[in-house]
């Protein structure tokens, strides 16, 4: 009861930080130049002039020209789609297998949950790029391959999340109210657990985008995804890597969309947990 | 040697920013004396306790004309001396126990640092002296329980444990906030009797309660809050018997048990008595000799009754007696290991799935803590939507149907958009009741549906109870260890006691006159209010100080 008396009347809602409104700003650029990416440029990424080769950044090239006299920053806009695409790509893909193998492990019987846990734990204890380069040598390397990779090796963590969720939720007092209610196995599992295992995992995807961008550009650093030409930021960077001694531009403004793009996504996803948690 | 009070405030005021959780009270607590300060949640007598010891927290203003801690002024006291008062001029003992003791430690070495702390004792006595006062407080085995920790500890040893630190340096005052709220009757007796040997030997005694009942077996004089305000104090007899405010007559008609028995309990309602009651009928559930094991421990043994409709059924026991065990049988949520339970002559395990359902929308369940019973995500419209489903009404009619449930629990249609989280406790067990008569049942088990409430909360909902009872004729297994709870709802009373049934018979001759030697011990263990230091406690006549009231 003390509690109660000691919470001040009305919680004020916690004000935007500018950190935060930063990240928010820079996370719809990105989004803006992968949707539309004519609007941010008037160049097209596979436009070379070899006469404008290595050319540092200044006039008409704000980022400078790669290799073959490519415009550093059209590539870069260019690049935030498949990018984006595939970090977000490999989250969903990761996510929504994980849940349904984490709801089959927790409600499905001991025989699934062994089935399931155990190559769980075969999949963590490999090293995670590992593992997506053993993919990828199966499967040959592309943009799609790779998605699939990364998504293979983050949805072990998804798993574990919403098994334990589930397990938590099954014995909850609202699910056994909803039991001796009347209703259904099947609406029980859809109305009530799966939403709620669901919403803690939310936060963490979305900071896991982050995460699952970084590897596919790894991967593309490491020419096993987009290949190029295609304006990858990770390719791009393996490209510029030749070249770094005379033109930094090439390698390193990649670098930072990358940098940029983790660091939004990560402060723009701890803003929606604290919002999220702070509702309680 | 000082002779004043030991605790003396006059005008208080405590505020949390805006909010003034406390407004103008004075009291004093002399040597040797129990004060009592009775209220509900959020009347403010907590805090009051709290900024006596310096504990009210960063957030809070504390205001004061005079505040003086064992003759010291403590308005302006620093962090410093507040720690050298606390634990050795004043103890305080919180309600939870299991909370308050740090659940990494065994419990003798929390009560051994506070020794330490203040260097009371010489650290090669440290160890003997945890015992003895772990003997003090009446705990068997102390030399084993020291060494245990909180939760290998019954509740009533752990708050004897928290009692042992709040004593370990013979403090002259002792707080102590809701110390039995949690308990089981006999234990609640037990820890009540310890803190009047207490007071026997000179402590002086703060005592917080938001039950008139318990306090009245102990203190010398009452406060009685509302809203942050004293509205009433005055010697305990007198306010008991006398009462001269409202709100205190209002409590004390809340406390339910023998007196209140066919009669509402909530002064506020402005319905009639409950109509006559019905003869019962058919039966509708039947436990045949049911029995449940949990890891080879027998948590019920051969408990039979039956629940004819209409009626009451009370099963009372403590905690531990597996009365909830029984109940959960019943509803089919536990698979028995012996005997059944039969609803409307079948059993469980003979149901198919579909059968079962249909069985389970008959007897609806209304639980302790109704919050942990809804689905975090839903609004209350979608919680009745959901239950008016289970009862077969049509999509379109589901608005209209939610609105007249919650009619008929006194709810308003303004709740319907909001979530169990932002109703108060009262309101919550409600719309628990709106869900559960949602699928028109003929039985409502109720698992100690009043436990988490206010008196006052608590008479409100038992009155709704028994109108829903009077209007739609619904069968009650009404789970409590109160037994005034008890005694107030039932027509007939099982008493369980370690999962086996002790006594079964109708309210009144169990109440009035039991059979089993249980059952005498159960009732002689209730606080009454007529008696006030009622046989269950010490019956040495002690001299009573006196004691002077503070204007």
């Amino acid at each position: 009861m003390t509690a109660v008396t000691l919470r001040a009347p009305a919680r004020e809602r916690p004000g935007i930080r500018p950190g935060v409104w930063a990240a928010s700003i820079t996370l719809a650029l990105i989004v803006l130049a992968a949707v539309a990416p004519g609007l941010l440029t008037h160049g097209a990424p596979h436009e070379s002039d070899a006469l404008m080769a290595l050319q540092p950044p200044g006039d008409g090239h704000p980022f400078g020209t790669d290799a073959i006299g490519r415009d550093v920053f059209t590539r870069i806009v260019y690049g935030a789609r498949q990018s984006l695409l595939a970090g977000v790509g490999a989250t969903v893909l990761a996510v929504s297998a994980g849940t349904l193998l984490g709801l089959l492990a927790a409600l499905g019987g001991r025989v699934a949950d062994e089935i399931i846990m155990r190559l769980t734990d075969v999949t963590l204890s490999l090293p995670t790029l590992l593992l997506a380069l053993l993919v990828l040598t199966i499967t040959g390397p592309g943009t799609l391959n790779s998605i699939y990779a990364i998504a293979l090796y983050t949805m072990p963590s998804y798993t574990r999340l919403v098994r334990v969720q589930t397990m938590v939720i099954r014995r909850s007092g609202y699910v056994e109210a909803a039991t001796s209610l009347g209703l259904t196995r099947a609406w029980i599992v859809l109305r009530h657990i799966l939403p709620n295992a669901f919403a803690p995992l939310l936060v963490l995807a979305t900071i896991e985008v982050g995460t699952a961008l970084v590897a596919a550009s790894s991967l593309s650093f490491l020419g096993l995804g987009a290949r190029p030409p295609a304006p990858e930021w990770g390719a791009m960077l393996a490209g510029g890597r030749d070249y770094f001694s005379v033109a930094w531009w090439v390698a390193v403004f990649p670098g930072v969309a990358v940098t940029l793009t983790v660091l939004s996504i990560t402060v723009v996803g701890r803003a929606l947990q604290r919002r999220l948690e702070g509702r309680g | 040697m000082n002779t004043g009070p030991l605790v003396e405030v006059e005008d208080l005021t405590v505020s949390f920013g805006t909010l003034e959780a406390v407004r103008g009270v004075s009291l004093a607590v002399n040597p040797g004396e129990c004060v009592a300060i009775v209220g509900e949640s959020g009347s403010g007598k907590s805090v009051t306790a709290r900024s006596l010891i310096g504990l009210t927290g960063e957030n809070a203003t504390v205001r004061a004309s005079r505040l003086r801690v064992d003759g010291q002024d403590a308005l302006r006291f620093g962090e410093r001396q507040w720690r050298q008062v606390r634990g050795t001029r004043v103890g305080y003992v919180l309600q939870d126990a299991l909370v308050s003791l740090d659940p990494l430690r065994p419990v003798g070495k929390e009560i051994a640092e506070t020794l330490k702390l203040h260097g009371t004792v010489p650290r090669a006595e440290i160890e003997e002296r945890v015992v003895e006062l772990l003997r003090e407080v009446g705990v068997p085995e102390p030399e084993l329980r020291a060494g245990q920790y909180p939760h290998e500890l019954s509740g009533g040893l752990r708050q004897r444990a928290l009692i042992a630190s709040a004593i370990a340096c013979d403090p002259e005052l002792l707080i102590a906030d809701e110390p039995t709220t949690a308990l089981d009757v006999t234990v609640q007796a037990q820890i009540l009797r310890l803190l009047d040997e207490r007071r026997g030997a000179g402590t002086a005694l703060l005592l917080i309660s938001h039950d008139l009942a318990v306090v009245a077996q102990l203190a010398d004089r009452v406060l009685v809050m509302k809203d942050g305000v004293v509205v009433e104090e005055g010697p305990t007899g007198r306010v008991l018997t006398d009462p001269a405010h409202p709100y205190t007559r209002a409590l004390l008609a809340a406390i339910p048990g023998e007196h209140s028995k066919g009669t509402r309990l909530s002064v506020t309602s402005g319905h009639p008595q409950p109509a006559p009651q019905r003869p019962p009928g058919e039966v509708v559930i039947e436990a045949r000799g049911l029995v449940k094991d949990f890891r080879g421990r027998r948590a019920v043994d051969e408990v039979s009754f039956e629940l004819r409709a209409g009626e009451t059924l009370g099963l009372v026991g403590e905690s531990g007696s597996g009365k909830t065990t029984v109940a959960r049988l019943v509803l089919g949520l536990l698979e028995a290991d012996g005997g059944q339970a039969l609803i409307e002559g079948r059993t469980w395990r003979e149901m198919t799935a579909r059968q079962r359902r249909e069985a389970r929308r008959h007897i609806q369940v209304v639980y302790q803590d109704p919050l942990s019973s809804f689905d975090p995500r839903f609004s209350v419209r979608q919680i009745l939507d959901e239950a008016l489903m289970v009862g077969g009404v049509p999509r379109a009619e589901r608005r209209d149907q939610a609105l007249l449930l919650l009619d008929q629990v006194g709810l308003d249609g303004g709740v319907l958009e909001r979530r169990p989280r932002q109703l108060s406790g009262g309101q919550r067990q409600r719309v628990a009741i709106a869900r559960a008569l949602a699928p028109r049942p003929r039985v409502l088990v109720c698992d100690e549906p009043v436990s988490a409430l206010d008196v006052s909360v608590q008479a409100q909902v038992l009155d709704l109870l028994a109108d829903l009872q009077a209007d739609l004729g619904v069968a009650y297994l009404f789970v409590s260890h109160h037994l005034g709870v008890i005694h107030h709802v039932s027509d007939r009373v099982v008493v369980l006691k370690e999962g086996r049934v002790v006594e079964t018979g109708d309210v009144g001759q169990i109440f009035t006159n039991p059979k089993a030697d249980y059952t005498r011990e159960l009732l002689a263990a209730i606080p009454r209010l007529d008696q006030p230091g009622a046989a269950s406690l010490v019956p040495a006549a002690r001299p009573r100080p006196t004691t002077e009231v503070i204007q």
